[in-house]
C-alpha cells in the first residue's frame, strides 16, 4: 500500500517534536516532507540565550541534524518558505527567496509556523540595527553588533529581554533595559522578588530604565539607529535595539488559506484546524483561547497531535499550566500560577535579603494557587505539583514554606542543604524536566537500566534537561544519588548477569570447590545460557579465575575492557592516556626529564598532574603506545595502572622528613606499600594513602586502605572513597610498626580480592559484609591474617611483571597495529 | 556489485572474540571474529558518539562499544534496542583462511 503523504510547514521545536512522536508511534505510515524558512536544521530555540551569552555554540543546540532527517527518510527543505496552501488540490507551494518554487502534495498537513517577535509600531522601527530576539539570524546580528558597537538597548524587561540583555552584557556591550512596568518580569514575579532580581542583575552590570515608554528610534548619520527617545523627552544612545516586547502567532500563511485565525490558528482538542486534513501545533496555535509561548505545553500538544496523525485517535489536549524559569547563569527563579494573590487568597512569605532569597506561596481554600521563588528554587517542582494536583495542604501548611523535606517524618531526611536527600525524597512521579515532561522515576529507571553516568547520557536517553537546561542541577542530583546508590546496594543473591542463574558468590565458590580453571570450563560446569557470555560476566570470570589460580590461570585479554587490554584509558576521541607509576608520588629530575622527552617525541597534546599525585600524558595514538612505553621502560618506569581494576596510586604527604608536624615517615611507607601492592588485579580500583599526622594531607580517610600516622604508631582505615558517593573510611585498628602496616595491608587487600564482587569497591563491600566480619578475619585472627597476607604475596609474584615492557617487547602486537592499511 | 574484493589478511590475524582495524582512505573499518570464527566487518564508528567499535568486547554476534557500552549486532550493524542507530556493514568473505573485504558498504545505513 502506498504511504500517505505528510507535509510539515515550520521546521521548529513543536513541529519536529510532533514528527519524533509520530515516528515512535507509527514509523511507516507517511512519506514526510518538511519545509523550514530558516537555513538550519531544527535547533533548540530556547538555547539561543546561552548561545548569545557565549555558553553554548550553535552546533551544540542542533536537535535534529541533517543526518537525522536522512536516516528517517524525511525530505527536508531548509531556506524555503511555504507561501501557498491549495486546500482543494491538497498541495503547498514554497519559495526559496530567489524565485525558485517547490511543490509538495499532502494527505495531511501540519502547520507549526511558530511566532514572530512583535516590533513596536514606532518611528524608526525599521532602521538597521533594530531587531527582535527569535532566531539564529537575530543572535548572529547581536554578536556581530557587539563586536563593533558599544551601546545596546533592550526594550522589554520580560524573560526574553533579560536574557538578551545578559548575553549582550557578557559580550561586552553597555546594556540598558527599558521597561514600561514598575518592576521587571511583572507577569512572572511580584515586586519584592523582582527587586532582588534587579539588584542581582545590576550587580552584573545591567542598567534599568523602568516605567519608561519609547517614543521613537533615532536614525544616525550612517543610516543605522543611534538613539532612543522616550515619551518624557529623555533619550539614550543605542547602536543596537533589541525589541523583546512580546510575540505574535505567525498565522499569515494559515489566514491566506482561509483557515480560521483569532490571535492564533484555532484548533480543537485533537489539534485539528477547521480543515480536518490540516493540523497545527506550537506557538502559532490558539487552543481554547490560549496561545502558549513555552515549550512544555507545546510538547504536550505535539504528543496529542502525533497520536492522531498515527491514527490512534485517543488523545486529547486540554490545556496546560505553565511555570517559568529564567536562564541567566547564577540566577535562580521560579514562578507559577497566581502568585500575586488577591481577594480570598492568603500569602505565606519568606524573605532574606542578605542571602538574596525570597519565597512566596499563595493559597486559596487551603490549596496552593501560586508560587514565586527566588534564590533557592529546588522546591519549585514540588510546589508546581501541589498546584497541578490541587492538593489540600491543611496538614502541612505550617511547614509548606520550608520545602518538601520538612514535611512528613522530618528529621529522618537529611538536614537543610542536603540536596540529595531532598531530591530523593520526591516521589517518582514528580516532574523534573518541565520542558520535556520527564519524571523522576523515568530518570532513575534510565540511569539504572542503561548504566548512565553522565548528564549527557541521561539527556540522550530521557531528554531530561536537554532543552532549557534549568533542571540540570536536579537531574545531576538524581543521577549522583542513583548511580552512587547502585554501588552500595549490590544485592548478594542476584545472578551475576543474564547469562547465568548463579550469583557472584556461588560462582566464586564453585571455581574453588570444583577446581574450575578456564572460562569455557566454568561456563560449561555452571550451565551458562550463552555461548561465550557477555560484557558483564566475562570480565568478572576472568578476574575470579585469576584470583583463584594466580600462578596458573592464563589471562584472557579478549575478556578485558579495552583499557585493561591496551593498558591505557581510552579517551572520547579513541586516543589513550599514559600514566607511569611514581612511587608514593615521589619523583626526581631524571624521571621528569624522561617524561618530558617522551612527551615531546610523541607530540603529546596535554600533560597533566593527576589527582593521584603523578603525571598523565593525554591524547596518545594507540599505534604509538608500545614505542612510548619502551622509552618509559628504558627510563625505569612501570605502568601506573591508571586504567585498571587494580592498585592505582598510593598518595602520601611529606611526613616527618620535612613537615614540622610529621610523626612518621609517611612518604617512605607509601613507597613501600606501593612496591608491595602494584600490579595486583582487584575487583574494582583500589587506592591507598599515607598521611604523616592526623591533619591528613594525603586524604587517607577516603581511600580503600588509608594509613594515618600518629606518635604512637599507625591508624589503619578501610573502605573509603571519594567519587560519586563519598564514603569516609572505618577505623580497622591501630598498629605500632611499619612491618605490621604492611602485613595488615596485604591481608586486608587479599580479603577484598577474594570476597568482593567484581566491580564492587571496598566501600560497598565493607557495608555489605560489615566491618566486624573484616576485623574478625584480619585483626582478631592472627593466623588467618598471616595466611591472607601470604596468599597476597604469592599472587603478586606473577602480577608484578610490567605490562608495558611486555608490549614494548612485542607482546599483543595485533592490538596496536592495523591488520591492513589500504590507500 | 561487490566485485572488488581486497585481501586484508588471515583469519588467524584476528584474535578470536576480537577485532582488527583496516585503515582506508575513507576511514576505518573494523573486522570482527566471533567465538566460532565467523567474520564480520563494520564501519569502526559507533552510531552513538562515534566510539571505535573495534576496541569493544565481542560476545556472541555482538560488540559492546568501549565508550558507553551500546551493543551493536555484528551481522546487521544495528544497535541493540532500545538504542537506535547502525554502523554500515562491509561485505567480507573467507577463502582458505584468507579474509577479503569490499570497500563498498551495503545499503541501508547512513553511518558508513
Ligand atoms: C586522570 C584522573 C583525573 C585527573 O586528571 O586528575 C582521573 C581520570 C578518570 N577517572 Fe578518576 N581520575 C583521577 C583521580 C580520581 C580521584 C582522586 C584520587 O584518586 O585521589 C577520584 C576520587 C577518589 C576515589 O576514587 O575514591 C576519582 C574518582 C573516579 C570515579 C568514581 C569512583 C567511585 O567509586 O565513585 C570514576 C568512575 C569509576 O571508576 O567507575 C573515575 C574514572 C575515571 C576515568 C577512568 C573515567 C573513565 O572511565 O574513562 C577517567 C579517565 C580519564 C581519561 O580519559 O584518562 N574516577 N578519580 C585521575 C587519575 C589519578 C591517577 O593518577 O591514577
Ligand atoms: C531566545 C528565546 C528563549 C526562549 N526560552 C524559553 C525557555 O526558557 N523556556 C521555554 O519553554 N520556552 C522558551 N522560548 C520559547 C520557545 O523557544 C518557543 O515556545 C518554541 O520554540 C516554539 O516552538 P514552535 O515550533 O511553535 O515555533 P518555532 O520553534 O519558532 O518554529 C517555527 C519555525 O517555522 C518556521 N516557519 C514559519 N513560517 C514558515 C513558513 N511559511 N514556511 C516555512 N517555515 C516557516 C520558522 O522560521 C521557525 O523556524 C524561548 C524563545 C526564544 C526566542
Ligand atoms: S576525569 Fe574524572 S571527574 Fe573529570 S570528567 Fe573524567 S571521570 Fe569526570
Ligand atoms: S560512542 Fe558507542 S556507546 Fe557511546
Amino acid at each position: 500500500m502506498a504511504r500517505m503523504k505528510l507535509v510539515l510547514v515550520g521546521n521548529g521545536m513543536a513541529g519536529m517534536r510532533t514528527l519524533e512522536e509520530l515516528l515512535k508511534a507509527a514509523p511507516d505510515l507517511y512519506d514526510i516532507t518538511v519545509f523550514g524558512d530558516e537555513p538550519h536544521p531544527n535547533y533548540n530555540r530556547i538555547m539561543l540565550s546561552p548561545v548569545l551569552a557565549g555558553e553554548q555554540t550553535v552546533e551544540q543546540i542542533v536537535l535534529n541534524s541533517r543526518d537525522w532527517y536522512a536516516e528517517h527518510g524525511i525530505t527536508l527543505h531548509t531556506g524555503m518558505r511555504v507561501t501557498k496552501i491549495d486546500r482543494k488540490n491538497r498541495c503547498v507551494e514554497a519559495d526559496d527567496g530567489q524565485g525558485g518554487k517547490t511543490h509538495a502534495d499532502y494527505d495531511r498537513l501540519l502547520l507549526a509556523t511558530g511566532s514572530k517577535s512583535f516590533i513596536l509600531p514606532i518611528p524608526g522601527a525599521d532602521l538597521p540595527g533594530v531587531i527582535g530576539f527569535r532566531d539564529i539570524a537575530d543572535v548572529d546580528a547581536m554578536i556581530s553588533a557587539s563586536g563593533q558597537f558599544k551601546h545596546a538597548v533592550v526594550i522589554g524587561g520580560g524573560l526574553l529581554g533579560l536574557e538578551a540583555a545578559n548575553g549582550l552584557k557578557l559580550r561586552g556591550m553597555d546594556v540598558s533595559v527599558v521597561h514600561i512596568a514598575p518592576w521587571l518580569l511583572e507577569r512572572q514575579m511580584d515586586e519584592p522578588s523582582a527587586r532582588l532580581l534587579q539588584k542581582n542583575l545590576e550587580a552584573k552590570g545591567l542598567n534599568f530604565l523602568l516605567q519608561k515608554q519609547t517614543a521613537e528610534l533615532v536614525r544616525g548619520e550612517s543610516g543605522r539607529v543611534c538613539a532612543l527617545k522616550f515619551k518624557d523627552g529623555d533619550s539614550v544612545p543605542a547602536d543596537l535595539v533589541v525589541m523583546a516586547v512580546g510575540i505574535r502567532p505567525n498565522t499569515a500563511l494559515a489566514e491566506s488559506a482561509g483557515l480560521q485565525c483569532n490571535r492564533g490558528l484555532v484548533v480543537n482538542d485533537t489539534m485539528q484546524t477547521f480543515d480536518p486534513r490540516i493540523y497545527a501545533v506550537g506557538e502559532c496555535v490558539n487552543h481554547r483561547g490560549i496561545a502558549y509561548g513555552l515549550v512544555a505545553p507545546l510538547f504536550e500538544q505535539a504528543k496529542v497531535c502525533a497520536n492522531h496523525l498515527a491514527e490512534h485517535g485517543v488523545a486529547r489536549y486540554q490545556g496546560s499550566m505553565t511555570s517559568t524559569k529564567l536562564k541567566v547563569t547564577g540566577i535562580d527563579l521560579f514562578s507559577a500560577g497566581n502568585f500575586m494573590g488577591g481577594e480570598g487568597m492568603e500569602e505565606i512569605v519568606f524573605q532574606d535579603v542578605g542571602r538574596g532569597s525570597y519565597k512566596k506561596l499563595v493559597l486559596k481554600d487551603n490549596k496552593l494557587a501560586g508560587a514565586v521563588l527566588y534564590g533557592d528554587t529546588l522546591d519549585g517542582a514540588w510546589y508546581f505539583e501541589l498546584m497541578r494536583d490541587a492538593t489540600d495542604v491543611t496538614d502541612f501548611r505550617d511547614k509548606l514554606l520550608f520545602g518538601r523535606h520538612h514535611v512528613g517524618d522530618s528529621g529522618a531526611g537529611g538536614g537543610l542543604g542536603d540536596e540529595i536527600s531532598r531530591v530523593m525524597a520526591l516521589p517518582d512521579t514528580t516532574e523534573i524536566c518541565g520542558c520535556n515532561g520527564v519524571c523522576k522515576g523515568d530518570i532513575i529507571k534510565a540511569v539504572r537500566e542503561k548504566k548512565l553516568f553522565t548528564l549527557d547520557e541521561v539527556r540522550a536517553h530521557t531528554k531530561a534537561s536537554g532543552s532549557c537546561g534549568s533542571c540540570t542541577g536536579l537531574v545531576e542530583t538524581i543521577l549522583a544519588a542513583t548511580a552512587g546508590g547502585d554501588y552500595s546496594t549490590a544485592p548478594s543473591k542476584k545472578p551475576l548477569c543474564g547469562c547465568t542463574e548463579h550469583s557472584h558468590d556461588e560462582i566464586r565458590a564453585a571455581i574453588l570447590k570444583d577446581t574450575l580453571k578456564t572460562m569455557p570450563e566454568t561456563m560449561r560446569a555452571l550451565g551458562w545460557k550463552t555461548p561465550d557470555g557477555c560484557t558483564k560476566c566475562r570480565p568478572a570470570l576472568n578476574y575470579y579465575l585469576l584470583c583463584a589460580w594466580p600462578t596458573e590461570y592464563l589471562d584472557d585479554a579478549q575478556s578485558r575492557y579495552i583499557n585493561e587490554r591496551a593498558h591505557g584509558n581510552i579517551q572520547k576521541d579513541g586516543t589513550f592516556s599514559v600514566v607511569p607509576r611514581m612511587w608514593g608520588g615521589l619523583t626526581n629530575p631524571k624521571e621528569l626529564r624522561a617524561i618530558a622527552d617522551v612527551a615531546e617525541k610523541f607530540n603529546v597534546p596535554e600533560v597533566k598532574v593527576t589527582g593521584g599525585q603523578r603525571i598523565d600524558l593525554f591524547g596518545v595514538k594507540k599505534e604509538d603506545l608500545p614505542a612510548m612505553w619502551k622509552d618509559l621502560s628504558d627510563a625505569g618506569f612501570v605502568s601506573g595502572h591508571a586504567y585498571g581494576k587494580a592498585l592505582r596510586t598510593v598518595k602520601t604527604c611529606v611526613g616527618s622528613d620535612w613537615c614540622r608536624f610529621g610523626t612518621q615517615d609517611s612518604t617512605g611507607l607509601g613507597v613501600k606499600l606501593e612496591q608491595m601492592t602494584w600490579g595486583s588485579w582487584t575487583p574494582h580500583k583500589y587506592k591507598m594513602a599515607v598521611s604523616g599526622c592526623p591533619r591528613n594531607c594525603a586524604e587517607a580517610t577516603i581511600k580503600d586502605f588509608g594509613v594515618v600516622c600518629v606518635d604512637s604508631g599507625y591508624e589503619l582505615h578501610v573502605g573509603g572513597n571519594g567519587g560519586i558517593k563519598v564514603r569516609v573510611t572505618d577505623l580497622l585498628c591501630k598498629v605500632e610498626t611499619e612491618a605490621q602496616v604492611m602485613e595488615y595491608c596485604a591481608a586486608f587487600t587479599q580479603l577484598y580480592r577474594e570476597e568482593a564482587h567484581y566491580l564492587e569497591r571496598t566501600a560497598p563491600w565493607v557495608e555489605r559484609v560489615g566491618l566486624s566480619h573484616i576485623k574478625a578475619r584480619v585483626v582478631e585472627d592472627e593466623t588467618n591474617r598471616k595466611i591472607l597476607a601470604e596468599r597476597f604475596l604469592i599472587s603478586q609474584k606473577p602480577a608484578q611483571v610490567d605490562p608495558w615492557k611486555e608490549r614494548a617487547d612485542g607482546g599483543q602486537k595485533h592490538e596496536f597495529t592495523p591488520m591492513a592499511a589500504l590507500a | 556489485m561487490n566485485e572488488n574484493w581486497i585481501q586484508v589478511g588471515r583469519v588467524d590475524d584476528i584474535p578470536r572474540q576480537g577485532a582488527r582495524v583496516i585503515t582506508t582512505a575513507a576511514g576505518e573499518i573494523a573486522v570482527f571474529r566471533t567465538v566460532d570464527d565467523e567474520i564480520f566487518a563494520l564501519r569502526d564508528k559507533c552510531p552513538h558518539k562515534g566510539g571505535p567499535l573495534s576496541q569493544g568486547i565481542v560476545h556472541g554476534k555482538k560488540v559492546a562499544c568501549p565508550l558507553h557500552d551500546w551493543k551493536i549486532n555484528l551481522d546487521t550493524g544495528l544497535a541493540v534496542a532500545p538504542d537506535v542507530g547502525c554502523a554500515a556493514r562491509y561485505p567480507v568473505r573467507v577463502e582458505d583462511g584468507r579474509v577479503s573485504l569490499s570497500l563498498t558498504p551495503e545499503d541501508g545505513c547512513p553511518n558508513r
